[in-house]
């Protein structure tokens, strides 16, 4: 059935037909659709769940962990301050093995109050041990909380489900909402190879010294290393369910391509945009557009990336004192290989500046004339 | 209802053997807290009313009722004096531990 | 004659709680735990954030507990708990009972935000705070529940606690839940019957226990059991239940109360006190026994 919805709505269309079972989730623009649908959806008996109306988002996670070591999926949403808010409790869900799926509304950490579209908040929490996912389109954003159910839960690791506040989130796009006994073959309920219970009693996340903490963390490595396939395969399977196919990234024409642009979130269909209309003028440009950011899809950037000469990164975010982000991930992935691409860092819509083709021509303009990067970072769109 | 538990200290021998989360798969009672001790109980029988408050106020669990009598574990009791001090007949003496 | 007379227990005799846990001796906190679980029984499972508890319980991958432990971070007791009875209920089970076991700094400080809101949500939840008056974990600092003019590291002797232990019955009854009690480790059988009772009744249940720590009060481990019942006699901690956040039942009328000066003077952590100071905590003794007593229609 296709209905016409917001990025938040496809949020809590995902988590109902995924038949969450506990909602904990505290109010926070650009989220609060997300929530508020989910609430009429449990008042209204669609959805089977419990709603906790925490007081705060800390409280948010905390109780999503409990209900989930308890044995019942679990579901929330938050953004910038709120998901700031949470830090603590992230690492613990992703240490004590918690498969939460969280919706991200990517927005700008304050000060200055900003509601408006930014990375930095989710990439802030990059190194919590999340499997996090960067979505495109309402639709993909359904799917992948669906998907990433399932990954979650196979796994034991928690995910988060990033999209821009208002240029997703608030943005209206027809979507193919699945039906339920199909989700429902395609996700059995959750079945947690441990839990709290009376009648097999366990103390979980006790005091663990150097001598076992170490082994702990590493398995979480190993289990996360084992993410990508996860996604891949998970990702076949739904095509066959529902005839959609989501993946770690999606290439667009770089199989020839001169120069490739980076991207992530809604500018990674600008990108595309961008590029077919830079191909129109004799450039070929290729788009990038990375889904699965943690773990980090090295295999499939490398593929990608080596056979191009040019790469233009394009961060909406920043780690101070350093580059964007997403530009040392793929930095980082092309040290040491074989073939790797002359590569530029671009930082642009910060706090929600819009990110449009006019931006992916000045990146391609810089990036062309360029034969090597001059000047670690390039800023788009700043009045110096 | 509990099942029965062993006191045994579980050492992995690598990380395959450990469990995924940090959960408990033994008991504390492989922990012989009576090692901890400078001076022990020592409950005079024949004084004995039988009140259970010696068994009653014992932090450590380490009263055990056996065939109705109080009885000090020395396994795991700490030598806290609670119980010599709580005993209403004064029948508990705290004795320097034997070195 | 004692041959033929047979043990009576006053309370349940299952236990709970094994030996061999890591609390210090004496420690009040372990009995508040072992008569908690007497009257709770083996459907419970406990939320228990950074205290005492968090490492007295004994490291991965041991525990001295037959119920199931969730560890959580210091201010969630209560929020773990919501979630916990969430989940417990979605997946079918609405028996066992969901217990939080904070200390002091985890319900009066840190965690009081959470406490508060499930509180008002009337959460299911039991939510105990063994309260040894500071921050004994980390060793021996103030809480908002340390007492006027106790010693901790972070009040020394030259600086001792001058504001007034924060008066968490009077916040947890201005939310209105079905039931509050005060508990002591000194008055076993008033413990167990008000955990089986709490354990009964539905919505949040807030149980404040005293529980003295030789380490952090500087008393002998021997005296735990009489500090407790001290803290009773002298009306600075009387025994007492709140239903509905309006009916207060005094469960334990003392008659004669004894002198605070009898209850300080067996803890170290006093030591440095002038006659004219305990006179002035002998007053707030008084005021407060006053109001309590009236509250309870005495």
């Amino acid at each position: 059935m296709k209905k016409v919805i917001m990025g938040n709505h496809a949020l809590s269309y995902g988590a109902m037909l995924s038949r969450a079972q506990v909602i904990a989730a505290y109010p926070i623009t650009p989220q609060t659709q997300v929530v508020e649908l989910l609430s009429e959806m449990c008042a209204d008996g669609t959805l089977n769940a419990k709603f906790i109306k925490v007081e705060s988002e800390h409280s948010a996670m905390a109780a999503c962990l409990g209900a989930s070591l308890a044995g019942a999926r679990t579901f929330t949403a938050t953004s910038s301050q709120g998901l700031a808010l949470m830090h603590e409790m992230l690492h613990w869900a992703a240490g004590g093995r918690m498969p939460v799926v969280m919706g991200n509304t990517n927005r700008a950490m304050a000060p200055g109050w900003s509601i408006w579209t930014d990375q930095n908040d989710s990439l802030s929490e990059r190194d919590t041990g999340w499997i996090q996912f960067y979505c495109s389109s309402n639709q993909e954003v359904l799917d992948t909380v669906i998907q990433a159910f399932k990954v979650s839960e196979k796994i034991m690791i928690p995910s988060m489900i990033v999209l821009d506040a208002f240029a997703l989130s608030h943005t209206y796009e027809v979507v193919e909402i699945p039906e339920q006994d199909k989700v429902d073959r395609f996700l059995p309920p959750f079945n947690p190879p441990w839990r709290l219970n009376p009648d097999d009693p366990h103390a979980f996340g006790g005091l663990t010294s150097p001598d076992h903490y170490m082994e702990l963390r590493y398995k979480l490595q190993k289990d996360m290393e084992k993410v990508p396939a996860l996604v891949e395969e998970t990702g076949k399977e739904y095509e066959q369910f529902f005839g959609r196919y989501l993946g770690a990234v999606e290439e667009y024409r770089c199989s020839d391509a001169e120069l490739v642009f980076v991207t992530s979130g809604t500018a990674g269909y600008t990108a595309r945009v961008a590029v077919d209309e830079l191909r129109e003028k004799g450039i070929k440009a290729g788009n990038l557009r990375i889904k699965l950011f943690r773990p980090f899809p090295f295999e499939k950037v490398r593929a990608i990336l080596s056979r191009v000469p040019k790469v233009a990164v394009l961060d909406r975010n920043i780690s101070y004192g350093h580059h964007g982000i997403f530009y040392q991930e793929v930095k980082s992935a092309l040290y040491g290989q074989p073939r790797s691409p002359l590569l530029f860092g671009f930082i642009a819509g910060l706090g929600g500046r819009d990110i449009t083709r006019d931006s992916f021509r000045e990146i391609a303009e810089y990036a062309l004339k360029k034969n090597r990067a001059e000047e670690e970072i390039v800023w788009i769109g700043v009045k110096k | 209802m509990s099942k029965k538990k062993e006191a045994r200290k579980i050492v992995f021998e690598s990380a395959k053997e450990m469990p995924a989360v940090p959960m408990s798969l033994g008991s504390m009672l492989y922990n012989k807290t009576g090692a901890w001790r400078n001076i022990k109980p020592v409950i005079d029988l024949s004084k004995c009313i039988k009140c259970g408050i010696c068994w009653k106020f014992c932090p450590d669990a380490s009263i055990d009722i056996v065939d109705d009598w109080p009885q000090i574990n020395y396994v795991y009791c700490k030598g806290c004096g609670l119980c010599a001090e709580e005993c209403p007949q004064k029948c508990i003496a705290m004795v320097e531990e034997e070195k | 004659m004692s041959k033929e007379r047979k043990m009576t227990l006053t309370i349940p005799r299952e236990e709970f709680m094994s030996p061999g846990h890591l609390a210090c001796q004496g420690c009040g906190a372990s009995l508040a735990m072992r008569l908690a679980l007497k009257g709770l029984g083996q459907r419970t499972i406990v939320c228990i954030p950074a205290c005492c508890w968090a490492v007295i319980d004994g490291p991965f991958p041991h525990s001295s507990l037959d119920i199931p432990i969730y560890h959580c971070a210091f201010e969630t007791a209560a929020s773990s708990a919501s979630g916990v009875r969430a989940g417990l209920d979605m997946i079918g089970d609405t028996e066992t009972t969901v217990l939080a076991w904070a200390g002091d700094g985890g319900t009066f400080d840190i965690g009081l935000q959470s406490l508060s809101g499930a509180a008002e949500r009337n959460d299911d939840i039991i939510y105990t705070c063994y309260d040894n008056e500071a921050y004994m974990n980390t060793g021996i600092q103030r809480s908002s529940a340390t007492p006027v003019g106790a010693w901790t590291t972070t009040t020394p002797v030259k600086h001792y606690k001058k504001e007034r232990k924060k008066d968490i019955i009077g916040i947890m009854a201005a939310h209105g839940i079905p039931y509050i009690a005060t508990a002591s480790v000194a008055y076993p059988e008033d413990m167990v019957r008000k955990f089986k009772k709490a354990r009964e009744t539905k919505g949040t249940r807030f149980i404040h226990v005293l529980s003295p720590c030789p380490a952090g009060w500087k008393s002998r481990p021997e005296d735990t059991v009489k500090l407790a019942r001290l803290a009773v006699q002298t009306g600075y901690f009387p025994l007492f239940e709140i239903e509905d956040g309006e009916k207060w039942t005094l469960n334990l009328k003392v008659k004669e109360r004894k002198p605070i000066a009898e209850y300080l003077k067996l803890q170290g952590r006093f030591r440095h006190l002038k006659e004219d100071e305990i006179v002035l905590i002998q007053q707030e003794v008084d005021s407060r026994w006053a109001k309590i007593q009236k509250n309870c229609g005495l």
